[in-house]
């Protein structure tokens, strides 16, 4: 409604969405552009559900509503099934291949979703997938994982790729830049397959 | 930045001198960076509640000098004593209250709206709609304090707090003070004869300062139309993304508001609505001054009075009242029945074995509990009450003595413990309760970022300091029965609830091993265990232990990476199938 472009990071508390929404912040920064979002912090982030909200060129809040997310990145299959509804008609998914399965799940014998059946439920988008696990693994670190993401998402949105690596290297801890800069090229590659398929 | 950091730093430019508080989400961040930061010398401590943090800073305050204070909005009840008569005393150097509100309870046990608080003893409150503006308001809040002789609060929401944007910073000031007490009875000592003439005088500021808010531009009013929309805090950030351009628009930035000011935009327009989160604090100054012109808003239906705002909700307020046609937001439904995902006491948690030793000890019990990261043990089905901090031991108490035939056993965290808890504790043995309390002491307040206590030997700067002895503390308040047990060792520890059950009067037992995550990050390594697949039954006993490390598929239990090391899932398992993993 404001012009602005709006992208919601889901995952599971620990996987690291806040340092993945820092690095969209910086970027913005090195583009001199303006920057809203908001972030789940607190008890929340004990292995829940979380969500991080960013608004590139945002002009009021923090905060995207349902039915707005330009493109939403999901660091976990489940959770970008929760999340679906954020997404705009016509907006980009970018989603992880792995599901952690809730705790719950096991402790009161519910099913336990299948990959397929969550992709059959997320119906009709453009859905680009990643298996952010494996690629984090090959960069070094299968703590990565994040940042093969961001990689992988970096060619839907209106940042350009040095300003995000830039980013990735000025907000990861300094021993493991090496590694996060190679996981998120390795994510740019196959999100770049998923354009172009 | 994160808002917190944004208004941490703001305190730097704004020359503070003094800051003080206790953690509780959203606020914890203004004092943790605060406590870190290089840019300005200042004294910062994490008090051990807020009551105790908020005397400290007005103490500073009345020797002149900048002090602030943080919390979370329900801490302010703690602070509520001394906040009340703060305001007749009022203070020489500037005095800021920041009470961070979380409409939705993201992190909370209520949803209360720290303005009526500001409201109530009748001093000026801050209500940020932005980051930015969050931080420019610092600076004059505690001009503003100097200016009036008043505390300030600045209120900002969890949409502020833990909200993140680009911010125009200023240079940390270079200004520094030394607190000097100036010896006036009349001021700071509120016997009757004084304080009568203190509450006349804070009386007699609130016409002028209502004023001078609207004069600082904190309350702006634009005149575009014949409607109007009066939006406030964050409200008015989302109202400014949907408002037609020929609507009009006020923005309440800080209260207590100017009626007459309010009055001369209300009678310009020929219907007005609205919008801010929680209470209708500012609906009910606009309704005081609208006479005939209709006002929208919570009390006619049209905006809920609990929960959080967004744009969609605000363009749905808006086109209920007329002002827009039609929200133009899509309203799609999430996807329903997904297996829920709810925050989990994490792999290797000390709170999960104490718990799971508390059940096996006290099958059938009640279980008060208290707030912190093991209210999570709600899941474990071992927490029965949670209201406020430090109520475990108070609730326990009283259920003891209701008559309840069952054994009462509540559990209460270090921090929470040394907030609130020791004087239920004094209180029950001086009763004759017959209770157990557990302390589950990590060493830390946990929850909120883990930030030091008095039990973790260092203060909020890294300073050392002495730990306290929560055993000493438990036998000063009279309880015979102490004793202080590894949570990892479950057999020692329900061995240990045992004997309290068999005890009379109020025994404690101390369960005491390191947060998990301050432990990893001390450098604790402990090695992973693993489940024996031949071995295992599929009896699913670790299962239902809730590890979120311990899953289960093909009738087998099986341990992730996620493991801590802890064991206690070996000491469970029936068929002996968890050992340590052997790396191939």
């Amino acid at each position: 409604m404001t012009g602005s472009f709006d992208i919601l990071i889901v995952g599971v508390g620990g996987q690291g969405t806040i340092l993945a929404s820092n690095v969209l912040g910086e970027a913005c920064l090195i583009e001199g552009r303006h920057v809203a979002g908001a972030e789940t912090h607190g008890m929340a982030q004990r292995g829940g559900s979380v969500e991080s909200h960013i608004r590139i060129d945002a002009a009021g809040g923090p905060l995207i509503s349902p039915g707005t997310a330009d493109l939403l990145i999901a660091f976990d299959l489940l959770e970008a099934l929760r999340y679906r509804h954020f997404l705009a008609p016509g907006g980009v998914m970018v989603a992880a291949e792995q599901i952690i399965v809730p705790t719950p799940v096991f402790q009161q014998k519910l099913a336990i979703p299948t990959p397929e059946a969550i992709i059959e439920r997320l119906g009709g988008i453009e859905l680009c997938r990643v298996d952010a696990a494996a690629l984090a693994v090959e960069a070094g670190s299968i703590l990565a994982q994040n940042i093969v993401m961001l990689g992988a998402a970096s060619g839907f949105m209106p940042l350009a790729a040095g300003s995000l690596i830039k980013a990735v290297m000025r907000c990861v801890p300094p021993k493991t830049v090496a590694i996060n800069v190679a996981a998120f090229e390795k994510g740019m590659d196959a999100g770049e397959a998923c354009r172009t398929a | 930045m994160l808002g917190n950091e944004g208004i941490a730093h703001a305190c730097l430019e704004a020359n503070i001198d003094f800051a003080s508080g206790y953690p509780g989400t959203p606020s914890s961040e203004v004092i943790d960076t605060l406590r870190v930061q290089q840019e300005r010398r200042l004294y910062v401590e994490w008090s051990v509640n807020e009551k105790v943090a908020f005397e400290n800073a007005l103490a500073a305050a009345w020797c002149g000098l900048r002090a602030l204070v943080t919390m979370k909005h329900v801490g302010l009840n703690v602070a509520a004593d001394p906040l009340m008569t703060s305001a007749y005393t009022g203070v020489t150097g500037g005095f800021v209250i920041l009470a961070a509100d979380d409409p939705f309870a993201h992190s909370s046990q209520n949803e209360q709206d720290s303005r009526r608080y500001a409201h109530f003893a009748r001093i000026p409150c801050l209500d940020p709609a932005s980051v930015q503006e969050a931080h420019d308001m610092i600076a004059g809040a505690f001009s503003l304090s100097e200016e009036v002789g008043l505390p300030v609060m600045v209120r900002p929401t969890t949409r502020i707090c833990h909200s993140k944007s680009d911010v125009a910073l200023g240079p940390a000031g270079t200004e520094h003070r030394e607190g000097q007490f100036h010896r006036d009875p009349k001021q700071y000592v509120v016997i009757p004869a004084h304080t009568r003439v203190l509450h006349t005088k804070l009386n007699a500021k609130q016409r002028d300062l209502a004023v001078r808010l609207v004069e600082l531009g904190f309350n702006t009013a634009d005149v575009r139309g014949k409607i109007a929309v009066i939006a406030s805090g964050i409200a008015a950030a989302y109202v400014s993304e949907v408002i037609p351009e020929d609507v009009s628009v006020a923005t309440i930035g800080a209260y207590p508001i100017d009626e007459e000011w309010l009055a001369a935009f209300v009678r310009q327009h020929d219907a007005v609505v609205v919008v801010e989160e929680l209470d209708p604090v500012v609906e009910e100054v606009v309704r005081q001054v609208a006479g005939d012109i209709p006002v929208s808003g919570k009390k006619n239906g049209y905006a809920p009075r609990e929960g959080e705002l967004n744009p969609a909700a605000v363009a749905g307020i808006l086109a209920r009242a007329g002002v827009l046609a039609e929200s133009g937001f899509p309203a799609p439904e999430p996807v329903p029945d997904l297996p829920p995902r709810p925050p989990i006491l994490c792999a290797g948690c000390m709170h999960r074995a104490a718990f799971y030793a508390i059940k096996k000890a006290f099958p059938d019990a009640v279980y008060p509990s208290d707030i912190g990261c093991y209210t999570l043990g709600l899941q474990l089905g071992v927490v029965d009450t949670t209201i406020c901090m430090g109520a475990s031991i108070t609730v326990a108490s009283g259920i003891a003595h209701s008559g309840e035939p069952r054994d009462v056993v509540c559990t209460i965290g270090d921090s929470t413990f040394l907030h609130t808890g020791i004087q239920g504790l004094m209180n029950a043995v001086y009763n004759g309760a017959t209770m157990t309390v557990v302390i589950l002491d990590n060493r830390i307040t946990a929850m909120t970022g883990h930030q030091p206590n008095p039990t973790t030997g260092q203060t909020a700067c890294g300073v050392e300091s002495v730990p306290v002895s929560l055993d000493a503390i438990c036998r000063a308040c009279g309880v015979s029965f102490v004793e202080t047990v590894d949570p990892y060792d479950l057999t020692a520890t329900i061995e240990c609830l045992k004997v309290a059950r068999g005890t009379a009067g109020v025994k404690v037992v101390i369960a005491k091993q390191p947060c998990v995550i301050s432990a990893r990050r001390a450098g604790v390594k402990r090695k992973a265990f693993a489940v024996d697949a031949d071995a295992c039954t599929g009896c699913r006993a670790c299962v239902r232990f809730g590890c979120p490390a311990i899953e289960f598929a093909d009738e087998k239990a099986y341990i992730t990476d996620l493991c801590a090391g802890c064991g206690v899932c070996a000491e469970i398992c029936p068929a002996g199938a968890i050992s340590v993993e052997v790396k191939q």
